[in-house]
């Protein structure tokens, strides 16, 4: 019997879930980094989920441009991080913060 | 016709000049020119009273329209001098007496580095008080009355330069204005009723049921209360022995013969409206013979003679005002008249003697002079005579005729209550008198009297205290009865010989008394005055009521002055400086969301996508 | 599965080393990878693994590596409550979410026949067809996104004057200017950095 899409959207949510909490909870740039990844890894399963349910590709279509946007953004992210880290020498995310009080 | 306004006239236009060209009049010209423009006033006030007295007696009056003053609306008032039997017998006193006054100062005053302008001032007044006598309506009477107010105020504190003269000035007008503020409201209650503020307009329509007794009271009352104010009568009285600060001749005229008489004028031309309530009467009555006996018990207690005098005249016009409630109006009239000359006479005197003694007050440094200064003495006593109530003298008409007519309507409890007064009357002048002429003299220096420019008005007004009693022989068919309008005694009141005669033992009694404590010789009144130390010093202060008020008013002022500005202090600029702090405060909390953290600010984001979230789901379901 | 997916998430969260983190990461890639192949997509399980396995977590340890980021991270939070709310509100959303589910599509399988017709002739075809069809601006569009991000990472990646470190520096000469914690040194209740000095 196949799977109902609904565990796998459950599934997703919590991967999303672990996500968010990764990029409030670590420090590490790059750590915070890999949550996001995480977070749209989640998002791509549920949209080939939906994909499955409504009988069409426009889910894997469009998770497929997704993969592709995220590969891009990583590029670009980790470039920015590691110019961060020479101008600053720290890739510690709470180190950043001239704009407090 | 045009005869009326000159009475007015003169004077102002005398006090006008001086007051433009103060600076180019030598010498004693300018007490010339300003006697002149007053003697002037007299005579057109005779040649008034003359012509008054050719017309028939039911209508005596003659009046004058100048101009509408003011016309709002319904509203108009005009200035119109009137001149009735009333007014003309007030308007010969003050310009009478006034002219003699004026004369008298002419040598008081020479040699003051401000005598032009004091001659200015008078003539105001006489301007003011004229004013007040001969208008024909209320609102003009009250321009006059506070004219008066103002030119008192400024020749009480003519010695400006003495603390003590300049703050009496501001006391006097500010006790007065609080009768003044009584007396406004009730004008506008009687324009309120009357929808007119002229005499006649007023006093015909006092007698219509439609004017309640209610009414009636408020505004006898109200009229009552200025009356107190600027007649000196309790309470509003604590201002009148402080304003003998001012030169004696400026006591002898304002606050003896002519202003503080303003209030019985007013009282007497309002009783069409007064009597519409017998309980005021009785208010007047009463509070006139009250005054008059705690004036008197005071007057007891004064060592400064021109104190003692100040508390006579505050006696004196408690008797009269205790006349006017009665309703014996002409007893009230004789009396101010009377009192007029004898007071003036009194003063005068007074000012003899201090003038001798170079500006010396104090009765307990004066003594024997009746052997230094005769005619200054000679003068006083006839005064003092006078006044104490002694046949043939004037004041026996006078004064006795106002409190027989207690005696005569029957009101027996007042009537005693006068004799009483009579009693205190004649031992404080009795007290005075021996204190200061008769004696061993306790002064020091050679007192010389004073120049013929002095001694001749003296001179007159001892006449007048001598004669003047032919006036009113009779309460009822005497002259200036008959001119005022007698009163109507009962048919089974006593006899008047009867009562007259129980007066003028009272009156010897007090005399005698004082005779016998101070001029005989027979007891150490000096000594008597240290062991009775408690009871001279508060007749001396007169019962402490000026004490009181300053305590009362002048701290309970400056404490709630005080507490005012605390709370400006704290609570408004508090409440200022609070919104300032609490501005802050909230700005200080505020920023800290600001930590400049980026994970902070994901917790946010997080924070509100689960809000939203939520609110989706809250809405699909 | 399932399990697999979250657990190796979960555990990627709480790894210090951040090498170790990536590593768990890259787990978890494949047992989405595996999602999309039994939800009918086998081109997608492909790409995954290449791409993402692959090519971006390559370059994700290729960065730890060249950073020196490696280290053991102090797991010490010094920003009061934020643990809290984290968990709080993560709760929270999957609470939502997967009310939201069940309340919308429920336990159903949905049109799974249908995507099976689809995909008879491959899935590869098949979504080609869709791709080079409907979507065929939106790929251009992406392909030019790449190209830009290969410039601007080109551009990002020069040296500047004025880096406080480089990547790991040399014994040489590396201490030419202590990194210090940018800004905020007076916090309330937090103190960043201080836990990271350039390795000699």
């Amino acid at each position: 019997m196949k799977t109902p899409t609904e565990w796998y959207l459950v599934v997703s949510a919590v991967l999303f879930t672990i996500g968010t909490v990764g990029v409030l909870v670590r420090r590490n740039a790059l750590v915070i980094f890999m949550s996001i990844e995480l977070q749209l890894n989640a998002v791509n399963l549920s949209l080939v989920a939906f994909s499955r349910q409504w009988g069409n590709l426009v889910g894997q279509a469009l998770a497929f441009f997704s993969m592709t946007v995220a590969a891009a953004e990583v590029v670009v992210g980790l470039a920015i991080i590691v110019a961060l880290y020479r101008k600053r020498g720290t890739a510690n995310v709470d180190d950043a913060s001239l704009l407090r009080w | 016709m045009g005869l009326i306004p000159l009475v007015p006239l003169f004077p102002l236009a005398a006090a006008v000049i001086l007051l433009l060209t103060g600076k180019w009049w030598r010498g004693r010209s300018a007490g010339w020119f300003a006697t002149a423009a007053i003697a002037a006033s007299f005579c057109v006030a005779v040649a008034l009273l003359a012509k008054l007295d050719a017309m028939p007696a039911a209508h005596r009056e003659l009046a004058r329209h100048l101009y509408e003053w003011i016309t709002v609306g319904t509203f108009t008032v005009g200035v119109t001098f009137q001149v009735d039997p009333l007014s003309i017998v007030m308007a010969l006193t003050v310009t009478g007496i006034g002219s003699l006054i004026f004369l008298y100062s002419i040598g008081y005053m020479n040699g003051d580095e401000r005598y032009t302008r004091y001659f200015a001032y008078l003539s105001l007044f006489v301007f003011f008080m004229l004013t007040l006598v001969l208008a024909d309506n209320f609102l003009l009477l009250y321009v006059g009355w506070e004219g008066v107010g103002l030119c008192s105020y400024l020749l009480i504190g003519f010695w400006f330069e003495r603390a003590s003269a300049a703050a009496a000035a501001k006391k006097a007008f500010i006790v007065t204005r609080i009768g003044d503020a009584a007396f406004l409201i009730g004008i506008v209650l009687v324009w309120m009723h009357f929808h007119t503020l002229e005499f006649s307009a007023v006093f015909a329509r006092a007698g219509s049921a439609a004017f309640t007794t209610g009414t009636a009271t408020a505004i006898a009352l109200l009229f009552l209360a200025g009356a107190a104010g600027k007649s000196a009568q309790l309470p509003l009285h604590t201002w009148l022995p402080d304003a003998m600060e001012g030169p004696t001749p400026v006591s002898a005229l304002i606050h003896a013969a002519t202003m503080v008489t303003a209030g019985v004028y007013l009282i007497v031309r309002s009783l069409p409206i007064i009597e519409q309530s017998p309980d005021a009467m009785t208010v007047i009555a009463v509070l006139g013979v009250v005054t008059s006996i705690y004036a008197g018990l005071s007057a007891i207690g004064q060592d400064d003679i021109k104190r003692v005098l100040a508390y006579s005249t505050i006696s004196q016009v408690g008797l009269m005002l205790f006349a006017a409630g009665l309703g014996d109006a002409s007893a009230a009239i004789f009396l101010l008249v009377a009192h007029a000359f004898f007071k003036a006479l009194l003063f005068l005197s007074a000012g003899s003697v201090i003038h001798g003694l170079h500006d010396e007050q104090d009765m307990m440094r004066m003594g024997g002079l009746r052997r230094a200064m005769p005619f200054t003495a000679v003068a006083w006593i006839i005064g003092a005579l006078a006044i104490a109530g002694i046949p043939p003298l004037s004041g026996f008409f006078a004064k006795d005729e106002a409190v027989a007519a207690a005696g005569l309507l029957g009101r027996y409890g007042l009537w005693v209550c006068g004799l009483i007064a009579s009693f205190l009357t004649a031992i404080y002048i009795g007290r005075a008198t021996f204190m200061v002429f008769f004696g061993a003299p306790r002064y020091e220096g050679a007192p010389h009297e004073p120049g013929s420019v002095m001694r001749v008005p003296m001179g007159i007004l001892a006449f007048g205290t001598l004669f003047a009693g032919v006036l009113g022989i009779s309460p009822t068919t005497g002259i200036l009865p008959t001119f005022l309008g007698a009163p109507e005694f009962p048919a089974n009141a006593p006899s008047e010989f009867a009562l007259d005669t129980v007066a003028v033992v009272i009156a010897l009694l007090g005399l005698g008394l004082a005779w016998f404590t101070y001029g005989s010789g027979r007891i150490d009144w000096v000594a008597l005055r240290v062991r009775f130390a408690w009871v001279k010093r508060p007749l001396e202060r007169g019962l402490y009521v000026d004490d009181a008020y300053a305590v009362v008013f002048g701290d309970g002022g400056k404490l709630s002055a005080a507490a005012l500005a605390a709370f400006d202090r704290r609570g408004i600029d508090g409440l200022v400086g609070l919104v300032a702090r609490a501005t802050g405060s909230l700005a200080s909390a505020g920023r800290r969301i600001q930590t400049g953290l980026v994970r902070t600010y994901a917790a946010a984001f997080l924070l509100g996508a689960v809000c939203v979230l939520w609110l989706l789901a809250a809405r699909a379901t | 599965m399932a399990t697999l997916a979250v657990a190796s998430a979960i555990a990627m969260l709480f790894m210090r080393n951040a090498v170790h983190s990536a590593l768990m990461l890259i787990v978890n890639f494949f047992c989405i990878a595996v999602f999309f192949l039994t939800l009918g997509s086998a081109f997608l399980f492909v790409v995954q693994i290449i791409v993402y396995a692959g090519a971006i977590m390559v370059l994700f340890l290729f960065v730890i590596m060249l950073l020196g980021v490696d280290r053991q991270e102090d797991l010490h939070e010094r920003i009061p409550g934020q643990r809290w709310i984290a968990i709080l509100l993560g709760v929270g959303l999957v609470a939502e979410v997967v009310a939201a589910v069940r309340l919308g599509l429920g336990l159903s399988t949905g049109h799974a026949a249908r995507l099976e017709a689809l995909n008879r002739g491959g899935n590869v075809r098949a979504l080609a067809a869709v791709l080079f069809n409907q979507y065929f601006f939106p790929f251009e569009v992406t392909s030019i996104l790449l190209i830009v991000a290969a410039v601007g990472v080109v551009l990002l990646g020069r040296r500047q004057a004025g880096d406080v470190a480089g990547t790991r520096p040399t014994a040489a000469g590396a201490t030419a200017g202590r990194p210090r914690g940018a800004g905020g040194a007076t916090g309330a209740g937090l103190e960043p950095g201080g836990d990271l000095e350039p390795v000699p």
